[in-house]
């Protein structure tokens, strides 16, 4: 053709539908909420770090000071010290309690799977108070520290290493679980015995898993508030000298350098996190085929008794708190009461917090769920508005990298400012679950794109030629194909809601008490019984929340079962 | 071309990804009623000019036109189109009944009407007792044809099926293709269909577009694609070719090393020893009644002689043109008759009506492997 008889190659311009503009309006407003909800906050937190108590601009003069008051820098020190043997003793101790999982054939392994997520469902205070009472003044294991006090670096180590358990068990185990059982025949084959297998076939391919297993860890346990808080006696850490500075010297300046550099090694662990993830994804081709172990009856009652071991351990921490929650006077009186429970007569706001808890953990698994999910369908099926939806990829990652102690704390700055004009939701159940969703958003994302990565690209473009819109195929079809992974966000929100303590120890008002704050209020009232017992009452909501999970999950496995086969 | 107008014509379209052209000044008609394949191997463009057309992916140039409506820049929603993918799309948790019904429901139409609808459409790919079944209870087949009732069900002015027909085993992919182009052919409606495979497109279409790297190589029926490919590309993807190298003689004439054939094919431009290639296919190398005074005898020993069931494949060595092997078929017959065995001297002929002659030199892809 000749060049004359060209039409000029304009760039042909794209009809926006009115679908496009809902679609880009719906995930504006939720970039919007991630923007007020994350960004600015933690905008306001850190300009607070930079400021002196009048909001003049200081420089590093906060951070200068934090580092030459050697009573703050210590923490530092302490910090490192016990994430890292904690880390350490929580990646060992889970990665042989996942290798009996995943390479025995040991007897009872739903059971001791379930024994192993048990802390997941507690207040990181609840473990530590229970070590208390295991190891205290007047313990009854006391005789076994052997003339060590639990109150220091003792106890936060053990609290942690309960407390991260489930965690890193997760991590450990489905990393084990994608070894290519190929792989092992392979080695058998040609003639290598179990160490050398172990060595050049089991390492490699978990060793992603294990790093990232640590890096986890040691967020998690750099950042945790509650063990350090009850069993940290006078061994400061970061995470407790946030609180300190904060509720017991409010010295927000302070608080604000500290939790920016309690940030450090959590932005560090996360960003590490990613990069280990994006290698993880290669190791495993699709034509693997999953490992299924041989019987060994040596290996598998070694590794029986292991977990038997370590599930008493989390059944015994456990056990103790509920029995300590139930008796008069520990360990003096033992006869059985209920007088624990009655928490009018103590601090933390009494039964009111516990409603207000499941009231707070409800709104947050609802709403969250809807937000969330809704979002992560935007950014994984529109078409178009890229930039829009790069921002929002970037925008929903945040929340993880950011401690809930320093959440809270970005929103105290935030949301009080007098001349911000949300104002209004400070001190409110509205913050709090706004807090919380925003706290759980980054891993309730990633579960809801796992799922809809599953579906079919092309549903929205056949409902888009049968000219049906997509918000109907949206609630036709991708909802109910994505109930499961809806559910198990909605679980694992609410759990999270029901024990989280971090972010809402700076948010709540008398009237907005939660059941997780009142036991941190009771425990520093010295009323560790009912400490104990408003911790149980959190253990038997989430636990019943697992459990109804559980149910509804099976009977809808059951409904569905004609139309999800394979 | 024909004095019918286009239904569908393609303008000048050009489709970037980045800084890559993934198809290039694409022009194209389709006439109304027309079943017409986009044919090309993987990543050739033919599913992004489908697409470009369904509007999912818009092209970054051009224009597209459809019933004589400028639909360039119209998302999907707004175009008439029924579309139906290679993975199906169908939607799990519906029934057969409510996946062909998807599309009707939207519509204000009556719910007698869309169960008469759905009926009818099961009926005509002979599903009726499968209504109430779920896509995962069916088989592939199955599965394409529920596919293909609910792309049809809104009565669209244009189907579109990309590469309906590769997740489905060789025996019912058989059987599909005359299902479909026999109910394309009951309704009239104007198709087009993207696929990688040259038996599907040869056996299915009306015409058929020959794309590679973005680029349309031939448009044609498929008997002119087949026999008369207009370059040494299209040869060799479509059926098995001959490639030869040699140089033009006078006029009608090509040399072949020592051999001198005559075609009727010679394109215009070709000056006398010029390279070119010579190509004939193996069906088309004439065997019975050949004697040494026929037009274009070639006197060769054969090499090797493949059965592949129904007929021999033979490898033919020319030594009067250089290290050249020829393919060629030889019927069962042939081979019975005259007990024809590896190492024997057989003389073909390649008839001057069967040769093509393009003035490139062309490498054969398999033999680069």
């Amino acid at each position: 053709m000749a060049p004359a008889a060209a039409p000029a190659l304009g760039i042909v311009r794209h009809k926006v539908s009115s679908e496009d503009w809902i679609m880009r309006g719906i995930l504006g407003a939720i970039a919007l909420y991630l923007l007020v909800a994350i960004v600015l906050p933690l905008y306001a937190l850190l300009s607070k770090g930079f400021q002196d108590k009048d909001g003049n601009f200081t420089g590093l003069d906060n951070f200068t000071e934090f580092f030459t008051t050697p009573a703050l820098s210590q923490s530092v020190a302490n910090s490192l010290t016990i994430s890292s043997i904690s880390t350490v003793i929580v990646v060992s101790l889970a990665f042989v309690y996942a290798y009996a999982l995943t390479r025995s054939c040991m007897a009872f392994k739903s059971l001791f799977k379930g024994i192993a997520l048990i802390p997941i469902l507690m207040p990181s205070l609840l473990p530590a108070i229970s070590l208390i009472f295991m190891f205290g003044k007047q313990g009854f294991l006391t005789f076994m520290l052997f003339g060590n006090e639990i109150y220091g670096p003792i106890g936060i180590v053990m609290g942690e290493v309960i407390y991260i358990f489930p965690h890193v068990l997760m991590i450990i185990l489905i990393s084990m679980s994608m070894s290519d059982g190929r792989l092992y025949e392979a080695s058998q084959s040609l003639g290598a015995g179990p160490v050398r297998t172990f060595f050049t076939v089991t390492l490699p391919s978990i060793r992603y898993g294990l790093v990232s297993a640590g890096f986890v860890a040691f967020t998690l346990i750099i950042t945790d508030f509650g063990v350090p808080k009850v069993v940290g006696g006078q061994y400061n850490v970061l995470a407790t000298d946030v609180y300190k500075q904060v509720i017991g010297r409010q010295d927000f300046e302070m608080g604000a350098v500290v939790s920016m550099v309690l940030l450090v090694p959590a932005v560090i662990a996360f960003a590490a996190d990613r990069i280990i993830q994006r290698k993880q994804v290669a190791i495993l081709t699709a034509r693997a085929v999953p490992y299924a172990p041989t019987p060994s009856p040596r290996f598998d009652a070694i590794m029986t008794a292991y977990c038997a071991l370590v599930g008493i351990v989390i059944v015994g921490i456990l056990s103790v708190a509920m029995f300590a929650s139930l008796v008069k006077f520990w360990p003096y009186n033992l006869s059985l009461t209920l007088a624990n429970y009655d928490f009018s007569l103590r601090d933390g706001g009494g039964w009111d917090s516990y409603f207000n808890s499941v009231k707070m953990a409800s709104w947050t698994a609802v709403i969250g769920t809807c937000v969330i999910f809704t979002g992560a369908y935007l950014v994984e099926k529109s078409k178009g508005f890229l930039a829009g939806r790069a921002a929002m990829q970037f925008l929903v990652m945040m929340p993880m990298a950011v401690p809930g102690l320093s959440l809270g704390l970005a929103y105290i700055f935030f949301f009080n400012h007098p001349g911000n004009p949300l104002n209004f939701l400070y001190h409110t159940l509205p913050i709090l679950v706004i807090c919380t969703i925003t706290h759980f958003y980054t891993v309730s994302h990633l579960t809801a794109i796992t799922a809809l990565k599953q579906i079919d690209n092309e549903f929205e473009s056949v409902s888009a030629s049968l000219k049906v819109p997509f918000y109907k195929t949206f609630w036709r079809v991708t909802v109910p194909i994505c109930v499961p992974a809806i559910l198990d966000i909605s679980m694992y929100l609410f759990v999270n809601a029901m024990t989280t303590v971090s972010a809402v120890v700076f948010l709540y008002s008398p009237d907005t008490a939660l059941a997780s704050v009142a036991v941190l209020n009771m425990d520093d009232a010295g009323e560790q019984a009912s400490a104990a017992a408003m911790g149980i009452m959190i253990v038997l909501t989430a636990g019943g929340a697992r459990l109804l999970h559980a149910v509804l999950t099976r009977g809808l496995a059951r409904r569905t079962q004609a139309w999800r086969k394979r | 071309m024909t004095g019918k107008d286009a239904y569908l014509k393609v303008e000048n379209l050009t489709k970037m990804f980045g800084d890559f052209t993934a198809l290039e000044d694409i022009s194209l008609e389709v006439f109304e009623g027309e079943f017409v394949c986009f044919l090309g191997p993987s990543g050739c463009g033919k599913t992004t000019l489908l697409r470009a057309i369904a509007g999912l992916d818009i092209q970054t140039h051009g224009r597209v036109e459809q019933a004589g409506k400028d639909i360039s820049g119209l998302p999907p929603l707004e175009r008439d189109f029924g579309i139906v993918f290679q993975s199906y799309a169908l939607f799990p948790n519906l029934t057969v009944h409510q996946n062909v019904a998807y599309g009707l429901v939207s519509r204000k139409t009556s719910k007698p009407e869309i169960d008469a609808r759905v009926a009818e459409l099961l009926e005509s790919v002979g599903l009726v007792d499968q209504e109430d079944k779920y896509p995962a209870q069916l088989s592939g087949g199955q599965q394409q044809r529920v596919a293909l009732s609910r792309a049809l069900a809104t009565k669209p002015g244009l189907l579109l099926l990309d590469e309906p027909l590769s997740a489905l085993d060789a025996k019912v992919r058989i059987r599909l293709r005359h299902e479909i182009k026999a109910l394309q052919h009951q309704l009239g409606v104007t198709t087009i269909m993207v696929t990688h495979d040259q038996e599907e497109a040869l056996t299915m279409a009306d015409r058929i577009v020959v794309i590679n790297e973005g680029v349309i190589e031939q448009v044609g029926t498929p008997q002119d694609i087949y026999s008369r490919p207009v370059n040494p590309f299209v040869a060799d993807f479509i059926g098995t070719m001959n490639f030869l190298s040699g140089v033009a003689g006078n006029q009608a004439q090509v040399r072949l090393g020592d051999i001198e054939l005559t075609t009727n094919n010679c394109p215009d431009g070709i000056q006398k020893d010029d390279p070119i290639t010579v190509c004939i296919r193996p069906e088309d190398i004439a065997t019975r009644g050949v004697t040494p005074d026929t037009e274009n005898a070639v006197p060769t020993v054969i090499e090797t002689l493949e059965f592949l069931g129904s007929f021999y494949r033979a490898s033919l060595a020319v030594q009067d043109a250089g290290e050249t092997t020829i393919r060629a078929d030889f019927s069962i017959n042939l081979v019975r008759d005259l007990d024809i065995k590896e190492g024997q001297e057989f003389t073909v002929a390649l008839p001057s009506d069967h040769i093509r002659v393009y003035g490139e030199i062309f490498v054969h892809a398999d033999d680069l492997i």
